[in-house]
């Protein structure tokens, strides 16, 4: 059995300090390694907070959270800086790609902000990675002038960059076309296969959800459904 | 240097924008090397002009009408103690009568050392007509004094002294020190020439000095009074200068005023804009950030900007003001062609004004670069 990369226990997140806000409500959950996790949810109903928390782009009011077996309460901003910049790859709805450099050297930044040097071997496998997400004849544009599908396959490619166990997506496909979207995902689940990285996407998108192998619903902060494909397919 | 070149990234794809400031910055350093090197120049050739050819410190007796004797064992004892004091000269003074077929004028007849004096006074400069006195009772006058009373070179006329008696000088040429009260006034000759005539021995009426650093020749002026004691009057330019320096000091004031202000409005300008930059990168931090980027090396893309846009600045500057002034000097000129000021370009200075300008901006991004720390991956996501 795979053992989890991600564990939640007893996550809580609230919001002000006069008037509280209880975004999340003891949120108890575990992902395992390789897995491809989808999050749904109305808008509000907390889903984007729990990735944030799980990127550790913020942090919860209670509970613990282990990725890859280390507690990231304890962590100070450094750390969890190096944390995410090794482990965790953000793929974002809208692309978040740095329009001042070029569609490559946007994807070695990862690589480029753990300090490692920048080998043959690593433009080797940025160009694989473009290859993969079929951009490699517009490696050399400046983000800008991608269109936007172009743009969020950079991104995808930059998140893979530093050979992360996880890959973090929320509404990845959320301002694109379906066909372009229906491509992301096909795109996803290969990476997820090839490289065996672990993904959790947030969609609003049933559509989209149905192709993962688990789908989780979040619910005014709380996890209303959690089940397997076949799972919830069934109950449909 | 990822920083660094994100820095380099940002300002260049904002290429009206980076100009602008760089361009705010040069105006500002400009004006700094500017009105440094003309307040420079301006007070070097006032400074110059006052006490270039004068006696910087001078000893005297405390008894006007007494004389120096021990003035080599002076020298040798005290004076050639001090590395500041780069000449000595000795002179010997006597007012008296220059009379000229029952015409008369009212003269001081300096009797200096001739080799000595010469690297304070430059007479071989100031010499326009004939030669120098070299032996005793040859005499050299101002072309005032000269036209004034119709002179001729090679003329001998009578000098009288009263109570004391008379003495025939021969003129041998004729100096001209641009100062009036000098050139109508000093009759200049040997040590011997004015020592026989008032007849006493080797002595002199005054020690001249000049120093390596004139703003420091009342420190000098201390010393030698404390080596000397009461019986010596030692003096020095500023002293007797007082008004000038007063000038010279509000000048510098003035222009370090200047300096400052146009520095802060260069400071202030720097902060603001890259203040704004902050706020128009914020997507770009955020999504650093998100990819680990440290807060320190967020605040380094800041500094690093303001680095850049100092040294493009201070480049920019020097140039623009070196420019300016050498426009100045070609366009400002009096009738005959010579700048109305010297500007004195000092390298130095033009260097600490660049360094400043670096600085400045350095400091200015400082709050922006604390800024961008600030800034949080969470609020860049949820406002897209």
């Amino acid at each position: 059995m795979a053992s989890n990369v991600i564990e939640l226990k007893h996550v809580k997140k609230i919001y002000g300090t006069t008037i509280k806000t209880e975004a999340l409500k003891d949120i108890n959950l575990a992902f395992e390694e390789t897995s491809f996790t989808s999050i749904i949810g109305q808008s509000g109903s907390g889903k984007s907070t729990l990735l944030n928390i799980i990127g550790t782009l913020d942090r919860p009011t209670e509970g613990q959270i282990f990725i890859n077996g280390k507690e990231t309460s304890k962590m100070n901003k450094n750390e969890l800086s190096t944390l995410r910049n090794e482990a965790i790859g953000f793929i974002f709805q809208f692309h978040y790609l740095l329009p001042e450099f070029t569609a490559i050297e946007n994807v070695l930044m990862p690589i480029r902000i753990s300090k490692q040097k920048v080998t043959d071997e690593i433009i080797k496998r940025a160009n694989e990675l473009m290859d993969l997400v079929g951009l490699s004849k517009v490696k050399d544009n400046l983000a800008n002038n991608m269109s936007g599908g172009q743009q969020q396959r950079t991104a995808i490619a930059r998140a893979l960059m530093n050979q992360p166990k996880i890959i973090l997506a929320d509404e990845p496909t959320g301002n694109l076309d379906s066909d372009t979207t229906k491509q992301i995902y096909q795109l996803l689940r290969k990476i997820n296969r090839e490289l065996q990285t672990t993904f959790i996407i947030i969609t609003h998108d049933r559509k989209v959800a149905e192709e993962a192998d688990r789908i989780i619903e979040i619910k005014d902060g709380e996890v209303n459904v959690d089940v397997t494909n076949q799972q919830y397919r069934q109950k449909d | 240097m990822l920083p660094l070149q994100i820095a380099w990234r940002f300002l260049t794809s904002s290429k009206g924008q980076t100009l602008m400031i760089v361009l705010g910055i040069s105006i500002g350093v400009s004006v700094q090397v500017f009105i440094g090197s003309l307040i420079q120049g301006l007070q070097i050739s006032l400074v110059d002009a006052t006490i270039g050819n004068s006696s910087q410190v001078t000893i005297t007796r405390e008894d006007d009408t007494e004389y120096i004797d021990d003035y080599q064992s002076i020298t040798s004892e005290f004076l050639n103690q001090y590395e500041d004091i780069d000449v000595v000269s000795y002179a010997i003074d006597q007012p008296g009568t220059l009379i000229d077929d029952g015409e008369t004028n009212p003269v001081l007849l300096r009797g200096f050392d001739q080799e000595r004096s010469n690297a304070i006074y430059q007479f071989d400069e100031k010499l326009i007509e004939g030669r120098l006195p070299s032996t005793d009772n040859e005499v050299i006058v101002g072309d005032v004094l000269f036209e004034d009373m119709n002179l001729a070179i090679g003329s001998s006329y009578e000098m009288n002294v009263v109570n004391i008696g008379s003495v025939m000088v021969e003129i041998v040429g004729v100096y001209d020190f641009g100062v009036t009260a000098i050139d109508e006034s000093w009759m200049i000759s040997n040590l011997g020439t004015v020592q026989s005539l008032i007849g006493v021995g080797d002595v002199v009426s005054r020690i001249e000095m000049q120093v390596s650093e004139p703003f420091d020749a009342d420190i000098i002026m201390r010393g030698l009074q404390t080596d000397l004691g009461n019986d010596f009057e030692v003096t020095n330019w500023k002293d007797q200068n007082a008004d000038l320096l007063s000038g010279l000091n509000g000048q510098s004031v003035s222009s370090i005023m200047i300096q400052v202000f146009v520095t802060l409005s260069v400071v202030l300008g720097i902060a603001s804009v890259l203040a704004i930059t902050v706020l128009q990168k914020s997507k770009q931090l955020g999504i650093l950030k998100a990819m680990g980027i440290k807060d320190k090396e967020a605040s380094l893309i800041f500094l690093s900007e303001g680095f850049f846009l100092g040294v493009f600045g201070a480049i920019g500057g020097v140039s623009l003001g070196l420019g300016l002034s050498y426009m100045f000097t070609k366009f400002a000129v009096n009738p005959d062609g010579t700048p109305v000021i010297d500007l004195y370009i000092d390298p130095q200075f033009i260097m600490l004004s660049a360094g400043i300008a670096i600085l400045a901006a350095s400091l200015a991004s400082l709050i922006p670069a604390r800024r961008s720390s600030k800034i949080s991956v969470i609020e860049v996501i949820k406002n897209g």
